[in-house]
């Protein structure tokens, strides 16, 4: 992990972008200033074209703003070269994908190993550290099935061990239950919650307004600019999140960080076992919520 | 990423389309081979003509009426005995002079025949040029000189004649003319494109006699020595020339002749591997063609390795590789089956064939070459690619 407890992970400063097409400038995003801390746990939340795949985009890396300042694991990416750019996503962020996009013909240990081919890292030390995210995600029952032999709910959470396998700051999720069932959607939610607790900071992108309102906090988009909480519906769940997304002074559409929970520890980047790694037969009490779908085929 | 894990990761993908693979190595595996064989069957050609050039025998030296430019028109002869002689004076040693007087003929056994190429010559030829008997002797000095009608059959004129029969004694007609058998060479098959096996050797004087003139066509010596083959070739030519004032002769050694063969040989070689080197270009662009539909179809696949940390560059050497692995592999194979189709030609028909280690390094390295040239513009496209365009892709 690269991220320390204090340092928000992410910070953008009215970044914007806009995106040319055939001649024709089309802003997607028109200056957002927001800040994720180390333990958030965000929901971005907004109508189609409001511009927040845009802001996935550009918070995991995989984009440049047009203007504006984004630090990414406190680099600021327009210093970075598409090199320094893949290393950052590889090292800070962890994607998480609506449709899972996993390797096929690859298994899911494989397929969690991936990232950790572009670090570098030796066969042996990927498929232990692969099986042991599989485990935490409670899929090492199936280490060696390809993603055409599971379920939906399950393939999903390879990727979420996928995601996790670097050991992230900052998972970045775009529509996570968006192919998934009620029930197996809960169960997912209730993994990313597990992951969160054990201090590793969430962003989500939903329109399902349930999914937000499990967020600590919920950020909506609306015409490429985030909505102030005034305007925006406050999420019940998350009370301390109005002031987190209270409009800068500087600019209108500024969040400030939330203070991190001190309480919080980060995923062990070790291979040495913890609680949710422990290879006990019965699933760790954290990840309770998935255990109900394990099996389940779609 | 490690070179190892990208060889790996460019076999799995090989692997996932088995049949595409192999129908996109065909054209590398058919130029390949078409190279490899066709290059074998040119240097086996070469070297079997250079062994039968050095199969006259050593440091020979053919004198010749007329100059041996490309393109100049056979000069008729004006050589005689005579001339024989001073050149036998300039070189010292008459066993080192041969000379030959030849004539197609019909040559008869009772009722047997078969056409033969009449060849009168002295007794020194055995030992100028590489003849050996099979059964007999050859002629003796005395034969020529007396002009006595004897003969020696090669292998394939005695069996035609003869089949299992010995021929030593038996009387044959030459031109209507009778000879006696006196030997037979060994069999020794075709040479520069000459069925040496259809020869007849006779007394150069009963030759002459039997087709009316005192002209000889041309004659061979034999240097003591290769330093000294040069010098004798111009004192011979200037003998000549001295009798002959008219008349220009040529003394070409075998190097000369190999070398005036072995280009030609060299350039239809070059010619037959451009040919083949062609069709491994058009394989090479199958290749390419065949990479770039991979980069499209896998265009998910990378949006996906770029955002979990694939460099542009990892993702150019996963693609540039998969490109080299379809040619070297198909060149690999291109060997195998061009090394067996020279093999069969080699066993199977007059054809030689020889197999060379430059031209299997040579098919290799254009092979592998072939891949990275052609693997390039796709790999560069795949590493380009914008991660977020590419996931977004269906």
């Amino acid at each position: 992990m690269t991220g320390s407890f204090t340092a928000p992970a992410i910070v953008a400063d009215n970044v914007s972008r806009t995106y040319d097409l055939d001649g024709v400038s089309v802003p997607a995003l028109r200056g957002v200033s927001l800040t994720v801390a180390p333990t958030d746990y965000v929901a971005i939340v907004g109508t189609s074209g409001s511009g927040k795949s845009t802001l996935m985009h550009l918070l995991g890396g995989l984009d440049r703003p047009s203007g504006g300042t984004l630090l990414i694991g406190g680099r600021d990416v327009s210093t970075l070269n598409p090199a320094e750019m893949a290393r950052l996503r590889n090292e800070v962020i962890g994607f998480v994908f609506q449709s899972f996009h996993l390797l096929a013909r690859t298994t899911a240990r494989d397929n969690v190993a991936l990232p950790l081919v572009y670090r570098g890292a030796g066969r042996r030390e990927r498929r232990a550290r692969a099986a042991e995210m599989l485990e935490r995600v409670g899929l090492a029952h199936r280490l060696d099935h390809r993603p055409n032999q599971m379920s939906g709910g399950e393939q999903q959470r390879v990727a979420i061990a996928r995601a996790l396998v670097t050991g992230p700051s900052v998972l970045l999720a775009d529509e996570p239950t968006g192919n998934l069932d009620s029930a197996t959607g809960q169960s997912v939610l209730t993994l990313l919650e597990s992951l969160n607790a054990d201090g590793v900071a969430v962003v989500l992108v939903t329109h399902d307004k349930d999914v937000a309102a499990r967020a600590h906090r919920q950020i909506t988009m609306r015409d490429g600019l985030i909505v102030p909480p005034s305007a925006a519906s406050p999420s019940p769940t998350s009370p301390s999140s109005s002031a987190s997304l209270s409009p800068s002074p500087t600019s209108p559409s500024h969040a400030s960080p939330s203070p991190a929970p001190p309480s919080l520890s980060p995923i062990p980047t070790s291979p040495s076992p913890s609680p949710p790694t422990s290879p006990s037969p019965t699933p760790p009490p954290d990840l309770s919520g998935t255990a109900g779908f394990e099996g389940t085929r779609s | 990423m490690r070179l190892a894990e990208a060889w790996r990761v460019a076999l799995d993908a090989l692997r996932a389309n088995r049949l595409r693979s192999v129908l996109t190595m065909l054209g590398v595996v058919i130029g390949v081979a078409a190279v490899v064989a066709l290059v074998a069957i040119g240097t086996g050609t070469k070297r079997q003509i250079e062994q039968q050039v050095e199969g006259l025998g050593s440091n020979l030296l053919l004198v010749v009426p007329g100059r041996l430019d490309p393109g100049a028109a056979p000069t008729a002869s004006t050589l005689t005995m005579d001339d024989v002689d001073a050149v036998t004076r300039v070189v010292g040693d008459r066993d080192r002079v041969a000379v030959t007087i030849s004539s197609g003929e019909t040559v008869r056994a009772g009722s047997q025949s078969a056409f033969a190429s009449m060849q009168g010559v002295l007794e020194t030829t055995p030992t100028v040029f590489v003849r050996r008997l099979d059964r007999g002797s050859y002629l003796t000095r005395t034969d020529v000189t007396t002009g006595r009608r004897v003969a020696v059959l090669g292998a394939g004129v005695a069996s035609t004649l003869f089949g299992e029969r010995d021929p030593i004694g038996r009387q044959i007609t030459i031109g209507g003319v009778r000879f006696r058998v006196i030997g037979t060479f060994e069999r020794l098959g075709q040479s520069l494109g000459v069925d040496r096996d259809s020869e007849v050797h006779v007394p150069v004087t009963a030759a002459q006699r039997l087709l009316g003139t005192d002209r000889i066509d041309g004659l061979a010596i034999r240097a003591p020595d290769r330093e000294r083959i040069d010098a004798l070739g111009s004192a011979v030519v200037a003998a000549l020339t001295d009798r002959h004032p008219d008349t220009d002769f040529s003394a070409v050694t075998q190097e000369q002749i190999l070398g005036v063969l072995g280009d030609i040989l060299g350039v239809l070689t070059g010619v037959l591997a451009a040919i083949a080197g062609i069709s491994l270009l058009v394989g090479g662009v199958g290749v390419s063609n065949i990479m770039l539909v991979s980069v499209r179809e896998r265009t998910k696949e990378i949006g996906l390795r770029k955002a979990v940390g694939a460099r542009p560059r990892d993702i150019g050497v996963q693609f540039l590789l998969e490109a080299v692995l379809l040619t070297t592999l198909g060149g690999v194979l291109g060997m195998g089956l061009g090394i067996s189709a020279a093999l069969i030609v080699d066993r199977l028909s007059p054809v030689p064939a020889a197999i060379t280690w430059w031209s299997l390094a040579l098919a290799f390295g254009v092979s592998a070459a072939v891949g990275i040239i052609f693997g390039v513009v796709p790999a560069q496209r795949a590493g380009r690619l914008d991660p977020v365009v590419a996931l977004r892709t269906e």
